[in-house]
């Protein structure tokens, strides 16, 4: 009876079918490894690795998932509250990552410069400012949504499409190298530990006490569940829905950061390219309603990552390149379609079937 | 309400700093448009193209002013997508010059197919001695070829191909293939000279279907086939510093300790792959572990090869211009240019990694990288 209890609190777990997805995505290797006479668990291994420039670092396929799925885990906070508030998407984030990772390189390397390793300015004057430039990006959207009622998608595609391309006038239309070791930090090592998965941890945690902490979360997730009837309640749902906005473009800016540090340039045409889709997707594999409303932190970030553990895992497996995005697709829809209402629904009809006929 | 004033401000602000943002970097385009404007009412009153209407008329200002002996030159470049673009329009914009007796019309279409349709159709508005075009896509020429043909004005398609029509006098540009069994050529001298018996190669792919990913990869494949080397796995890293960076990490991981040779097929997958490498700990370069090959040799490319990073660097010229002016001057004094022309295409690699090897039997050479050749590259 009581094994039953924590069978059914397993069940009602919301983060179940995202853990469970991420699971399936990475076993996967362990039945390839194991068919081609590898070490079934090679996938999972963790080792030291002594490496040329940064000493010796965690080396793995866990690492590589956790590393490279940073800047979509981080987008992907911000993109979960401005789904709960305004039940629509901000699909500007990819441009605003690579407008700010520009703004920030520009500042460092000077206007017009392609190519340096001196900075011309202090290295914090160029981080602050990229952030600055997300923050404004994010009031920019978050005016629109909130206050002249815009669509959210209406509105995001302007930066949409003009984000990029203010990043390229900054860049004077080149890929502007940074090639400076303290310009790499972000995207390199502390210790052992990938720094990128260091600043989505805290990113994470700051975000989560703010939202558990404070009166915010709750905010939000009404706002979303009914914008008047929080307006009468007392709540200024149109600074609510800005303030989401604001925070995503902020997450965006730390993304197109870390995401430039990492090839210490500012390519303005390929940072954060269709990262805005993977960021949305992450928020839908992490169990959470697109329209709007009650959300889930942990699920999206959980979403982000099993994103990556695709790629990662289509990378081991050696997947050709022109087939891999036919793979993922098939993998994202089986995905959904398990965590679908009339499939979830049939499931709760069958356990409930053979508990009826247990009874009997 | 005083919330939405300040709203109202910001937003009013964020407009302003976007029209100062373009404003910065075309200040001469936008001071000619009403100028322009004009020009092409009286000029050209059939004119409709918004788009190209202020490049042509920027350049039709001083031609009208000094119409006497310039020869005419429309050109519809790609964009300004990269370092290898920039550096072939710097060239067009050097070779047909008013010194050198060129009027040149040039319009930067912005990857826009459509737009660069209509700027060749301005051209012909304009009635320009010659036209060179850069296509953005291979297909769909047909019509606006023949428009140029019936106007009597000789095209020259330079860089990518145009597929479905042949209306044009010449094609200016380089082999991918022959690049990309260069490089293959190269790596069996070298490998000979130095007693390595046995080659196993990992490729890092450029953008899939693009031309210059296919002729890199097919030529390089097909000599491996031929001397028996093993490819052990290729995988695309779109032509960025980034995709190559994580391609490699995973390469490094599945065939630890297995390979000798990365191929990569440009200059920005090699700064990646580099770092991918740094972090597993792999030595790469002139007489270590890994022979790095790439493609590209821009500048940065070619720091590296001085550096004793990247083993050897095989080019792709941008600078199809001075190719072009050899075929209009053809042109201008009644011959006729081939149909396909290549443009030379330099091997670069340090003294120690120069060796002799040839390409379908036509015995090649190789440039060693000083800081000369460095400073002098694009």
């Amino acid at each position: 009876m009581k094994n039953n209890k924590s069978w059914n609190k397993i069940k009602n777990w919301p983060l179940l079918l995202p853990v469970v997805a991420l699971i399936l995505v990475m076993a996967v290797n362990i039945i390839y490894d194991a068919v081609n006479g590898n070490n079934p668990l090679s996938f999972f291994m963790i080792t030291l690795q002594q490496t040329t420039s940064n000493g010796t670092i965690l080396y793995g396929r866990i690492i590589d998932i956790l590393n490279r799925g940073s800047e979509a885990a981080i987008l992907a906070i911000g993109m979960t509250l401005v789904v709960s508030s305004s039940a629509g998407t901000d699909i500007s984030v990819g441009s605003v990552m690579s407008l700010c990772a520009s703004f920030c390189c520009m500042l460092l390397a000077g206007y017009g410069v392609s190519s340096t390793t001196t900075l011309a300015k202090p290295l914090i004057v160029g981080i602050l400012g990229g952030l600055l430039m997300g923050v404004v990006c994010g009031m920019f959207n978050g005016t629109l949504v909130a206050y002249f009622k815009i669509q959210p998608m209406v509105a995001t595609l302007i930066l949409f499409s003009a984000a990029r391309a203010i990043g390229l006038l900054l860049c004077n239309d080149l890929i502007v190298y940074v090639r400076n070791p303290s310009y790499a930090f972000f995207g390199s090592f502390v210790g052992p530990l990938p720094t990128p998965l260091i600043i989505t941890a805290i990113c994470v945690a700051v975000m989560s006490i703010l939202l558990k902490k404070t009166a915010l979360g709750m905010y939000i997730q009404s706002v979303g569940i009914n914008d008047k009837a929080s307006r009468i309640a007392g709540l200024n749902s149109k600074r609510i829905i800005f303030l989401t906005y604001v925070i995503c473009g902020l997450f965006a800016g730390i993304a197109g950061i870390v995401n430039s540090s990492r090839i210490t340039s500012a390519d303005s045409n390929n940072i954060g390219l269709y990262l805005e889709m993977d960021a949305i997707l992450a928020v839908a594999l992490g169990g959470n309603s697109l329209g709007g409303g009650k959300f889930n932190l942990a699920g999206s970030i959980i979403g982000a990552y099993t994103i990556q553990a695709i790629t990662t895992t289509l990378y081991a497996l050696g997947v050709s390149a022109a087939q891999a995005p036919v793979f993922k697709a098939i993998i994202v829809i089986l995905i959904v379609s398990i965590q679908s209402e009339p499939v979830r629904n049939f499931f709760k009809k069958q356990s409930a079937a053979k508990q009826a006929k247990g009874v009997a | 309400m005083k919330k939405k004033l300040i709203s109202v401000l910001l937003a009013g602000c964020m407009t302003a700093a976007l029209l100062a943002g373009c404003g910065g970097a075309a200040p001469a385009a936008e001071a000619a448009a009403p100028a322009a404007e004009e020009a092409t009412e009286e000029a050209a009153p059939a004119a409709e193209e918004a788009a190209p209407a202020e490049e042509a008329a920027a350049e039709e200002a001083p031609a009208a002013a000094d119409e006497g002996g310039l020869i005419k030159v429309g050109f519809a470049q790609v964009g300004h997508e990269s370092d290898w673009r920039t550096a072939s329009t710097k060239s067009c914009q050097d070779v047909f010059s008013e010194a050198n007796g060129y009027d040149l019309s040039f319009v930067d279409c912005d990857n826009d197919e459509a737009a660069q349709k209509e700027a060749v159709r301005s051209f012909i508005e304009q009635g320009v001695d010659y036209i060179i075009i850069d296509p953005i896509i291979a297909t769909g020429w047909d019509t606006v070829l023949t428009e140029c043909d019936d106007a009597g004005i000789p095209v020259i398609v330079i860089d990518r191909t145009i597929d479905d029509s042949d209306k044009y006098v010449s094609w200016v540009g380089s082999d991918f293939l022959t690049e990309g069994k260069a490089a293959a050529e190269w790596l069996k001298a070298y490998a000979d000279a130095q007693g390595i018996k046995e080659i196993n190669a990992l490729i890092i792919q450029g953008t899939i279907g693009s031309s210059a990913q296919i002729g890199r990869t097919d030529g390089f494949n097909e000599i491996a086939k031929r001397e028996g080397w093993t490819v052990l796995d290729q995988q695309t890293g779109d032509f960025t510093e980034a995709g190559g960076q994580e391609v490699m990490e995973s390469f490094c991981k599945s065939y630890e300790g297995k390979f000798n040779v990365v191929v990569c097929e440009n200059d920005n997958e090699a700064f990646g792959a580099m770092t991918a490498m740094d972090n597993a700990g792999v030595s790469y370069g002139p007489g270590n572990d890994v022979i790095l090959i790439s493609y590209d040799a821009c500048t940065a490319g070619l720091e590296d090869v001085k550096a004793g990073k990247i083993t050897a660097d095989f080019e792709c010229n941008p600078l199809a211009a001075p190719t072009v002016e050899g075929v209009l001057q053809t042109l201008q004094s009644g011959g006729t240019p081939e149909k396909e022309i290549l443009v030379p295409d330099n091997w670069y690699a340090l003294a120690d990694q120069i060796v002799d090897f040839s390409v379908d039997g036509n015995p090649q050479s190789m440039i060693e990288v000083t800081d000369e050749v460095i400073e002098a590259q694009y």
